[in-house]
């Protein structure tokens, strides 16, 4: 596999390997692609593709209470899915890792984007899941590090959302 | 779908059925699947659940994935499952050999008043997950075929999906554990997960 370019992945890959998260659920999103391919080349991991981001609370949270690590990749539109579901995991005082590619933030070209990615952060905050947001790659790894630590050993949800500073705007060939 | 009423009586039906599931763990969904298994008899082998509708199905496939070697059969309702019905997909595309689905279709959202629901005319849930790639589907309308759905939940390969088409009964109210910390450390501690 060659080596992603976007400086992140790849650390945040190794952490996830080292907290042993044997299952990512994702909708994928294009700032995801490096990671969920190298989870997907790994034979010890399954990535599981989702048809809506709230199957994937249930299926961590299914993890967990049968004795697995997994955690919930998606694009910050998929957030406003998982709301409901997000009480199974807090009822049932399960852990719930979040890993958020923002999109209609930091130089977002399409208008339909725009509403959600402003609601990510206090809607996940108003269902009790504590946000971690980073705006610069080479603080990825760390936030991801603080989110995961949080969420497993404290059995809480916890989300990393990765500006959209740091993947990039999609410009759709646009000025 | 039906042509005739729906026969089956849940609660002797849901009764019989789990005095054979020999040591699969069972997720009930919200509501009236709970409080069968509930009626049942308790057991900590049963994730009761008492919201987020939809997702009985994706957490029994958590749980599935988690382990392997245990029978896992989710029970639910045609409310739920319609509900979250791409999560048959899931299912399917992830091929768990140990999970299975038993969907108690009364045809009505029985939980808030018996508004119709939408297998009500058209949708066969059976024929909708065949399509979604699910390998076997059986469909029970006979309190009699207990044995037979049992085999095909319990012993048979998964992923497997079951319709039973329930009647409309007016059952005692039986409530279990709600506090869901509480039914997830007794789960876990029945898989040896959890210290006591």
């Amino acid at each position: 596999m060659s080596a992603p370019s976007d400086g992140w992945s790849d650390a945040v890959f190794r952490e996830i390997k080292a907290r042993d998260i044997e299952v990512v659920c994702t909708v994928p999103d294009g700032g995801l692609t490096p990671l969920l391919k190298m989870i997907e080349g790994d034979r010890a991991m399954r990535l599981v593709t989702l048809t809506t981001e709230e199957e994937g609370i249930g299926i961590a949270t299914g993890c967990w209470l049968g004795g697995k690590r997994a955690m919930i990749a998606m694009q910050s539109s998929g957030v406003g899915n998982c709301i409901n579901a997000l009480g199974l995991p807090a009822a049932f005082r399960a852990p719930c890792l979040m890993l958020v590619t923002m999109r209609g933030q930091w130089g977002e070209f399409n208008p339909w984007q725009v509403p959600m990615g402003q609601a990510v952060k206090p809607a996940l905050e108003a269902v009790g899941v504590r946000c971690f947001p980073v705006d610069k790659p080479a603080e990825v790894a760390d936030t991801f590090i603080a989110a995961a630590d949080i969420a497993y050993n404290s059995r809480i949800s916890a989300a990393v959302l990765i500006s959209q500073r740091v993947i990039g705007a999609k410009g759709f060939g646009q000025k | 779908m039906s042509a005739t009423p729906n026969k089956i009586q849940r609660r002797p039906f849901m009764a019989e059925l789990l005095a054979k599931r020999g040591k699969a763990l069972i997720v009930p969904g919200l509501g009236s699947p709970t409080w069968d298994c509930f009626a049942a008899g308790d057991s900590p082998e049963y994730l009761y659940s008492w919201g987020g509708m939809g997702l009985a199905l994706p957490t029994a496939l958590g749980i599935a994935l988690a382990q392997p070697d245990r029978r896992v059969t989710c029970v639910t309702g045609d409310g739920e499952i319609m509900m979250g019905i791409g999560s048959l997909a899931v299912v399917a595309d992830n091929a768990p050999k140990n999970l299975s689905i038993l969907v108690l279709d009364n045809e009505k959202f029985g939980e808030t008043g018996r508004q119709r629901g939408l297998t009500s005319s058209r949708t066969d849930i059976a024929a909708v997950a065949k399509g979604f790639g699910i390998p076997a589907t059986m469909t029970v309308t006979e309190h009699g075929a207990v044995a037979e759905l049992a085999k095909f939940l319990f012993e048979g390969p998964g992923p497997v999906l079951a319709v039973a088409k329930i009647a409309i009964t007016e059952d005692p109210w039986q409530l279990p554990e709600k506090d869901g910390a509480n039914i997830a450390h007794r789960f876990r501690l029945s898989l040896g997960l959890d210290q006591a």
